[in-house]
């Protein structure tokens, strides 16, 4: 089964990208000279706070700070032993938050799938935008509805996200009632799953799901556009006109599933443009995923939050392209077979 | 004979410009066949596909009638509402197109998108589509139809596509089949083989056919009928064996004269003398690995093996093969683009008596040398020249690299080589978009002359081009190579082109010389099944010559099926023998 083999070494290449990925992340993170520990120590001593400090150098040491670099790693990840023994990512330890004075875990843990949603929700959101529209823009190509569908395109390109946040936030509110700010309402939080929880935090995606969205459903689209365009003029059309087939058959059977191919192969980009995109979206908007949380660990080298969030967004990524490349080899033949058609 | 197809002043065109085709009237019956004919830009495929309306987006139908007398009462095509033309096209009526690698869909597998016809016109479920489409199958040639069901087109060959591309176009039973240059993309003995099936399926069924092509040859072999167009008038129509016996009209006479033929010959020609070669391959093989993708394993394919030639000083050897047969590897090698396996070499003698030069160990001067004294022309004009230089940088550029004499000079060069192509000094200033395939052919020979090449490498100088058009470009380059005593490597599929131009003929398949000879050896003593089946499969403009179809099929299939003397398996070819002086076969003793 040539599709399973396939699937196997793609998992397999993902593990190892990851394991590099988290080598660059750390070693990025920590080329800024001192880190958030060292920092405060010379704070404290220049402030003559000097009960402070044996506090920290403790922290220091506890946290393996003190190692060389590759070392510092390698107890990160959980393939060193350190002052804990083996408390690593591999272990499922996600290291401590100076920050916060918490550990990562909790400060993270629903914020993950909060932006796991508000992505998803995006992701979506460009899909089903941009198939519709890209379509007909094409098979009406150089009409009123190509022209209008390129404008609004163009529009949802050029408006700046925060921009189009206050303004969906104002109208929205005062025509349709929406929320203004969060994900959900605000004495639902903290309470456990319901129906009322729910549909609270659907009504709260409607703004930025639109916000995140618009700009890559509009470049989506008129890359399909574009696409569908070239397909249109290939010989093969002409073959399945000559069979009799009706427009809107033709069009979905032949050309659209060629110009798919981009379309899928978008996934993967599309995840780490969205989550590095709606951080600031989510600040602006008072969203409770992590970009706000990166935001504050990049400021103050609060290096295992940070490392922590940008291994996950890099986690979402890779999956998202494992995805589109194993669809890819389902949808089309010339890739399964390694061939050129 | 009852009238199937009557097309009466057909006039297309494209916006307020002058008509594309203009008055096109003519007659199809069925069970018969109708050719247009015409060169390039002649309006025979607008023609054609006026009557299925297949058409660009901006041609009108400006005038005319088409009416079609099918089973199912008469129709006027041109004004039939759209879902009533739907209802005709595929099913009624049936099209087949030039390119049978971008005709199917690569998503789709063959069954489904021969099936889909059905589907569509007959209702038919599931599991009874696919027994007609095997049956189908099974009848266009496909010796394992569950098989081709289930692949994919880019599987395939050419000609296997175009099979599928019949099938598909004959599964419904059409009354009418349009056929667009069906062949003209493929090799000639693939060539032979689909014509001959259009042929039987058409005596099958009782169909009329439309066969568009520019081949006379193809027309002698298939129609009852012809349509000769020009410039998007008829020039002449009448049945097959009057135009082509005694052409009326003097257009459709110089299609005739310019069709290249392989001559009838009486005597065999005196071998080759070999005192002074200029250019020589030695026992030449490249293989190349092709990576298969990244879990796969490298697969190694063989493009040329143990390839011995030699171009004596001032003659012509051509390299003839089908696509795939190696003979542009040859040619790469024969350049220096690309190195020959470990114990091949190319030697290289600038001047008689010289010592000669190993193209693949030359030192920085000698390459140099080399790359001003031998010189190439590519197959398509089109993509050959720069679209955004003018002719005469085109035709300086060679010089300046090399450093060539003064900025008039290289000026004054240009014009001469361009006096030479036939063109006029005036076009030095003009930008190539402005020229017709054939003056863009002249500019390239024109370019590959302004270093005063000793040695000329052509790459099917002439496939590209019309046959009017080929015929001048082989006068050229045949007066060119008196006028500047070049020696000339000429590499081409088509046996009847070679026929005229070349001293000596080496017959090239898949990756080995199966004959080698002077083309009126070869054409009066061909040895080879392989060369007897490419002779055998050119069509003759003449109508009492037929392609002998199993002598196609014999030579043209595996080489497993060939007289004992010739056979081989796998790739253990037998070893090339000199049977007489200057005929050289590969065969057992």
């Amino acid at each position: 089964m040539i599709f399973l083999r396939y699937a196997v070494w793609r998992f397999i290449t993902m593990l190892l990208t990851l394991a590099v990925v988290s080598v660059l992340v750390f070693v990025i993170i920590n080329l800024p000279p001192g880190d958030y520990l060292s920092n405060q120590i010379a704070e404290l001593r220049a402030t003559g706070q000097v009960e402070g400090v044996a506090k920290a150098e403790f922290l220091r040491h506890e946290y393996a700070l003190d190692q060389p670099i590759w070392k510092q790693y390698l107890i990160w990840a959980g393939a060193a032993p350190g002052p804990q023994g083996y408390a690593g990512l591999l272990q499922g330890n996600f290291g401590w938050s100076f920050e916060f004075d918490r550990p990562v875990a909790e400060i993270v843990g629903n914020a993950l799938w909060m932006t796991v949603l508000v992505n998803l929700a995006a992701v979506l959101f460009v899909y089903l935008i941009a198939l519709p529209l890209g379509v007909l823009a094409a098979a009406k190509s150089e009409t009123w509805v190509d022209y209008t569908a390129g404008f609004i395109g163009y529009l949802g390109l050029a408006t700046p996200n925060f921009l189009l946040a206050l303004i969906l936030f104002y109208y929205g509110h005062r025509y349709f009632d929406l929320p203004i700010g969060g994900l959900m309402a605000p004495e639902l939080e903290g309470e456990p799953m319901s129906w009322a929880k729910v549909q609270s935090i659907l009504l709260h995606l409607i703004v930025p799901t639109f916000v995140i969205g618009t700009a890559g459903a509009a470049a989506m689209m008129q890359r399909l556009r574009a696409n569908m365009l070239d397909e249109l003029g290939k010989p093969y059309v002409d073959t399945a006109k000559a069979k009799g087939l009706a427009p809107a058959r033709l069009l979905a059977k032949y050309p659209l599933r060629m110009a798919f191919n981009p379309f899928v192969a978008d996934i993967g980009n599309l995840l780490p443009a969205m989550i590095s995109g709606s951080v600031l979206v989510s600040v602006v908007l008072g969203l409770q995923t992590i970009g706000p949380s990166l935001l504050i660990a990049l400021k103050s080298q609060d290096q295992f939050l940070a490392a922590f969030i940008l291994m996950f967004v890099a986690l979402l990524t890779l999956i998202g392209t494992m995805i589109s490349d194993m669809l890819l080899v389902l949808l089309d033949p010339r890739i399964r077979y390694g061939a050129r058609g | 004979m009852t009238a199937l197809l009557e097309v009466n002043d057909l006039t297309v065109g494209f916006g307020d410009a002058a008509p594309i085709v203009d008055g096109v009237s003519f007659c199809v019956n069925a069970g018969e066949t109708l050719a247009l004919v015409g060169e390039s830009g002649s309006g025979k495929t607008l023609t054609c596909r006026s009557v299925l309306r297949i058409l660009p987006e901006a041609a009108q139908l400006r005038r005319g009638s088409i009416q079609f007398h099918g089973s199912t009462g008469t129709a006027e095509l041109m004004s039939l509402p759209e879902k009533a033309m739907r209802a005709i096209r595929g099913d009624r009526i049936s099209m087949i197109f030039q390119e049978p690698m971008r005709s199917l869909s690569p998503l789709h597998r063959l069954g489904n998108q021969v099936a889909e016809v059905l589907r569509l016109h007959r209702n038919m479920g599931r599991a009874e589509a696919k027994r007609c489409v095997l049956e189908q199958f099974e009848q266009v040639g496909f010796a394992d139809p569950v098989r081709a069901w289930r692949s994919y087109p880019f599987e395939m060959s050419g000609g296997m596509r175009q099979r599928a591309m019949i099938a598909m176009a004959m599964v419904a039973k059409p009354e009418l089949l349009i056929a667009d240059e069906p062949t003209t993309a493929l090799d000639v003995t693939t060539q032979a083989q689909v014509l001959g099936l259009i042929r039987s399926l058409q005596k099958d069924t009782g169909m009329g056919v439309i066969l568009v092509t520019h081949d006379l040859g193809v027309v002698a072999n298939m129609a009852q009928q012809v349509v000769v167009m020009n410039k998007g008038r008829v020039m002449e129509s009448g049945l097959a064996k009057d135009v082509l016996g005694a052409p009326a009209h003097p257009y459709t006479a110089k299609l005739f004269a310019a069709a290249p033929m392989i001559p009838q010959v009486a005597t065999p020609a005196r071998p080759p003398v070999r005192d002074d070669v200029i250019l020589e391959l030695r026992n030449v093989s490249k293989t190349y690995a092709m990576r298969a993708g990244g879990w796969r394993k490298p697969v190694t394919v063989s493009a040329c093996q143990n390839v011995d030639l030699q171009v004596s000083r001032g003659k012509t050897l051509a390299i003839v093969g089908e696509s795939g047969s190696g003979k542009t590897t040859c040619a790469r090698i024969a350049m220096g683009a690309e190195t020959p396996d470990e114990g091949g070499e190319v030697l290289f003698r600038p001047d008689k008596g010289a010592e000669p030069i190993s193209i693949h160990n030359m030192d920085r001067t000698e390459r140099t040398l080399f790359q001003r004294q031998a010189q190439m022309v590519f197959q398509d004009p089109y993509s050959s020249l720069s679209p955004r230089m003018r002719v005469q940088d085109a035709l300086t550029e060679p010089m300046e690299i090399h450093g060539i004499g003064s900025a008039a000079d290289r000026r004054d060069k240009a014009a001469e080589m361009l006096s030479w192509v036939g063109l006029d000094t005036n076009m030095l200033r003009r930008f190539p978009h402005a020229f017709s395939g054939g003056q863009r052919q002249r500019l390239s020979i024109a370019r590959a002359l302004t270093l005063d090449p000793r040695l000329l490498i052509c790459d099917e100088p002439t496939s590209a081009l019309d046959v009017s058009v080929q015929d001048q470009i082989l006068t050229l380059l045949e007066d060119i190579r008196e006028r500047a005593n070049l020696s000339y490597l000429f590499i081409s599929h088509d046996l009847a082109v070679v026929a005229r131009i070349a001293d000596e003929v080496a017959v090239m398949r898949a990756g080995v010389i199966v004959e080698q000879a002077p083309p009126d050896t070869l054409f009066y003593n061909p040895q080879h099944p392989y060369t007897k089946a490419l002779i055998a499969a050119q069509p003759e403009p003449d109508i009492n010559r037929p392609i002998d179809l199993d002598l196609v099929a014999k030579g043209a299939g595996s080489p497993q099926l060939w007289p004992e003397e010739y056979r081989f398996e796998g790739m253990q070819a037998p070893a090339l023998r000199e049977l007489e002086p200057g005929h050289k076969v590969r065969c057992h003793a």
